[in-house]
């Protein structure tokens, strides 16, 4: 058992819901106790779709234990396919049902329903959403599609957008544009949109754009070995990245047409003067591992930030996630545990967080600037206006995106020219920071005392250090925003030196030994 | 007295009731921890279940999740399942750290879950033994919230018969209200009731441990939610009386609920008049405001939160609405018969649900406004029916006098909106 109260992912029947939802045509017969229909509204609400998701649940009870949970699978396997007239089924069960060992794969099977039907195996005690998808996806390939000739013009099916992903809906729209300016159509965009008529016919590509390895990854691999089509490796966000994606898509398919950049604006954007404030600003990236490793290439490469800690709630993605962390100078956390993730925050102290819904209320907790780059997400991250973060759209989007949060350039010299003026005082906030609610910005007491970790930092902003009253006074004078920074430098540099007692000159020394 | 309101159009408790199964888009009784916790400061609220449990609460209880809430889940992992022995020391680990953790708390509900049921964890013996090793700082309770035996605010019912038994036993003469209230309603209540000089008042569940009412065979108690079933067969068992009545809802409502409790306690005619006249006109007032755009339209609801039966009287009696069809999850016949009796004849009454079915009834009835899940709110208002969600009904305070007013809003305000938007149709 595991105590936890916020979950990063649902279970994995929410990731085949995902699919479903994500198609038409296809429909969820679900085992599943009354209430497990909540994951509904996170369709309806969160996504805002006009349609109620593709899935039947059969809604067994307690008085049904022990007698007939089979015979009510059956009704709704026959109720679904009469009312809903799919393509094809997916059938599976819940945490729940997964206890009592009705066989709904076994059971559909042999109801020769006249359409498809495709059993799913998702161990609910074991894996979680995105694994749940993932899974799911790669069986309904794996059932519908069918050997082909490839088509006449080079074509490229798009895998792995799904319902509540974030930013899915543009960043297909996004990259559909990019590959037909490299002169490539797309033939099926899958589960999103597609139905399973499309699935069958998806071997007629010549090769599959992979956009979210967390949920296409394995269709993908499959689709390579079964139907020999390759597929890509770079994940288009960020310029460079983009960059690297078309670069891929060309020599996969020979064509040589380069894309349009004219409405590709920033890289002149973070090259321009007022970008400089950004310069070295120590950003912390926690998500899936795909965004989270996309958006520290672009921190670090293109906006110029530091990378200060890096981390992914989903375990399969464990270890390209330590091997790009360590090619960042940085260690990665994995773990789907959000007070983990909250010391780790408060620790490292960085200027700014990327990553989900939940570390927008950490730092709202400790604040700390946030820009959402990962699911979870809320109802706010589906926007109604275009907002890919894929291809060179998704560029400009992620510059704004990623600048809003911070104090302009401008405003934080103003505010730094005039921090003794009565307006700028210490408890006055900047107006973007919800300003009052804010707490000191480094807590007067050490961290938690489970993170004893063989951590250099750690034990060094751990050690006795004294602020003499004239130090104190003068940190009181640095901008709160920066002060945090500024208090921890000098603590660690204390205990570097070995000094127990930090006093003005001890903070200069400090200030010019971490000067850059 | 003759502040009981009279049965009009012969009523509904002689009407055939639909009852049906199926597919239900409803929520479990785990759902009621979100509101709970926020009653009960002292208490914690410990689903042992799944991580479907987990992710419901994080839908369910929205940005609340982030604001220390006081309940969690013990996620169970495949070991759990593997042998039962070990689930208990499991169990009582994750306790222990919780309780070490938050020293603040001083009652710990155990909350069953589908896969707990399932399984066959035996949550009530474990209250025990925590009970023991925690006493006398925390008393451990048991309850089951799971989806195959609770719907939505049952989960509710399901934790104050927990508490039941476990009362101080009394032989006052006292009022024990029963039903989680938001604070300002529940002032306004007991308010009013001390006016009239009925006392000494106990509520269920009390705001903290200490203030527990106690019970006993002169005990008289009014429930203030309609959901309150095996709350109300357990305080029957501790040999406590239930006062029968309408629930406050609305002007009449109000009234009659605070009428049977007068009667019972002797109030006489002028001192209840002298304290209800003022609020009364008040909540006439309010409602007529929102009565313009209601008056002669048509409601449908969907099963939910057994509040449907006493909000489509208020809606029908009070707002000049036409009820078309009145689903309730569950239909209780002594808590439901008065609320029957003042329904007027017309609507079809069903209990339970087999939800694509319901929703060719909506569609056929086209019903100007609809009560429904969230699941269901969305697509129904893609098809172009006004909808008004159902779980708001419960999070914000609607009873009493002085809500009566906005109880009737946010029925109004859906209808209003859709008049006010000039759009092309929705995508």
């Amino acid at each position: 058992m595991k105590l936890s109260v916020w979950t990063y992912e649902g279970p994995p029947h929410v990731g085949a819901m995902r699919v479903a939802t994500a198609m038409t045509g296809l429909h969820y017969v679900l085992h599943a106790p009354q209430g497990d229909t909540y994951a509904d509204l996170l369709f309806t609400m969160i996504e805002r779709r006009n349609h109620r998701p593709p899935v039947s649940y059969t809604t067994f009870q307690a008085r049904d234990l022990g007698a007939d949970t089979a015979g009510l699978f059956k009704t709704a396997c026959t109720d679904a396919v009469a009312r809903f007239n799919p393509q094809a089924i997916i059938v599976g069960a819940s945490c729940t049902a997964e206890l009592i060992q009705d066989d709904p794969g076994g059971m559909a099977e042999t109801m020769d329903l006249g359409i498809p039907v495709i059993p799913l195996e998702l161990p609910s005690y074991q894996r979680k959403e995105c694994f749940g998808a993932d899974e799911t996806f790669y069986q309904v390939v794996k059932a519908l599609s069918a050997p082909q000739d490839r088509t006449p013009r080079i074509t490229a099916n798009i895998l792995g957008g799904t319902a509540l992903g974030f930013r899915h809906r543009d960043d297909i729209r996004e990259i559909t544009g990019l590959l037909a300016d490299l002169g490539i159509e797309v033939n099926v965009c899958a589960p999103l949109g597609a139905t399973p008529a499309d699935i069958a016919r998806m071997p007629a590509a010549h090769f599959n754009v992979l956009l979210y390895p967390e949920t296409g990854e394995t269709a993908a691999r499959y689709l390579e070995r079964d139907h020999g089509q390759p597929y890509t490796r770079a994940i288009p966000i960020g310029v460079g990245a983009t960059r690297d994606f078309i670069a891929e898509v060309q020599k996969i398919t020979g064509l040589t047409t380069q894309p349009d950049t004219s409405a590709l604006r920033m890289p002149w954007w973070s090259s321009s003067v007022d970008s400089t404030y950004l310069t070295g600003k120590r950003v912390f990236l926690f998500g899936d591992a795909t965004h989270v490793m996309a958006m520290a290439r672009v921190a670090r490469d293109e906006m110029g930030f530091e990378v200060a800690g890096m981390g992914c709630y989903n375990r399969e993605f464990a270890r390209p996630m330590r091997a790009m962390a360590k090619d960042y100078g940085v260690e990665a956390l994995i773990s789907d545990d959000y007070l983990e993730v909250e010391q780790t925050i408060e620790r490292l102290a960085p200027e700014m967080i990327l990553g989900t819904q939940m570390e927008r209320h950490i730092g709202k907790r400790l604040g700390i600037p946030c820009a959402v780059i990962s699911s979870p997400v809320h109802v706010q991250d589906f926007p109604a206006r275009y907002s890919p973060v894929m291809g060179f759209e998704g560029a400009n989007v992620l510059f704004d995106t990623l600048v809003h949060p911070l104090v302009m350039g401008l405003e934080e010299h103003l505010l730094a020219m005039f921090r003794e003026d009565f307006e700028f005082h210490d408890d006055a906030g900047a107006s973007h920071h919800g300003g009052h609610a804010r707490r000191p910005a480094a807590p007067e007491t050490p961290a938690e005392p489970a993170a004893q970790e063989a951590d250099t930092a750690q034990r060094e902003s751990t050690v006795e250090v004294v602020w003499l009253p004239a130090a104190e006074k003068e940190l009181k004078k640095i901008p709160f925003f920066v002060r945090g920074k500024a208090k921890r430098n000098t603590e660690s540099f204390a205990a570097q030196k070995g000094v127990q007692e930090i006093s003005v000159d001890t903070l200069y020394e400090a200030k010019a030994h971490y000067a850059r | 007295m003759t502040h009981s309101p009279t049965p009009s159009a012969g009523g509904c408790r002689s009407t055939p009731v639909l009852k049906e199964r199926g597919q239900r888009e409803v929520f479990c009784g785990l759902t009621g921890i979100v509101w709970l916790h926020r009653k009960m400061q002292d208490a914690f609220f410990l689903v042992v279940g799944s991580r479907t449990c987990a992710h419901l609460l994080q839908s369910a209880a929205g940005v609340m999740i982030f604001a220390e809430p006081r309940f969690g889940t013990a996620i169970l992992e495949e070991q759990d399942l593997a042998g039962m022995a070990d689930a208990n020391a499991e169990l009582d680990r994750e306790v222990e750290r919780l309780l070490a953790r938050r020293p603040d708390i001083r009652q710990l509900f155990l909350v069953g879950s589908c896969p707990s049921e399932v399984i066959k964890l035996d949550l009530a013996r474990a209250s025990e033994r925590l009970s023991q090793r925690f006493a006398p700082r925390v008393r451990v309770l048991n309850y089951s919230g799971s989806g195959i035996e609770t719907t939505f605010t049952e989960g509710e019912d399901a934790c104050l018969a927990s508490m039941v038994p476990v009362l101080p036993q009394t032989d006052a003469r006292e009022l024990l209200v029963v039903g989680a209230l938001p604070d300002v309603v529940e002032d306004q209540m007991v308010g009013m009731l001390e006016a009239m000089g009925v006392g000494p008042i106990g509520l269920l569940p009390s705001r903290k441990i200490g203030d527990e009412t106690a019970i006993g065979p002169n005990t008289v108690y009014a429930l203030a939610q309609p959901f309150l079933a095996e709350t109300h067969a357990a305080l029957g068992r501790r040999g406590a009386r239930h006062l029968p009545a309408p629930f406050p809802f609305g002007e009449e409502g109000t009234t009659a609920w605070l009428a049977a409790i007068a009667e019972e306690f002797g109030v006489s005619r002028e001192v209840f008049d002298a304290v209800t006249e003022a609020p009364r006109a008040r909540a006439r007032k309010a409602v007529a405001a929102a009565t313009e755009t209601l008056s002669g339209k048509s409601v449908f609801f969907f099963p939910d939160s057994q509040l449907e039966i006493p909000l489509a009287r208020f809606l029908t009696r009070e707002c000049g609405m036409t009820a078309v069809e009145v689903g309730s999850p569950y239909i209780h016949e002594a808590i439901m018969g008065p609320e029957l009796d003042l329904l007027p004849n017309g609507p079809r009454i069903a209990e339970g649900q087999d939800v694509d079915k319901q929703l060719d009834r909506a569609r056929a009835d086209r019903p100007d406004l609809t009560i429904c899940g969230l699941g269901l709110a969305n697509p129904l208002e893609a098809e172009g029916l006004t909808t008004k969600w159902a779980i708001e009904l419960v999070f914000t305070p609607v009873h009493f006098y002085e809500q009566a007013g906005d109880l009737a809003a946010l029925f109004a305000r859906p209808m209003r909106r859709k008049a006010a938007l000039r759009l092309e149709a929705a995508e």
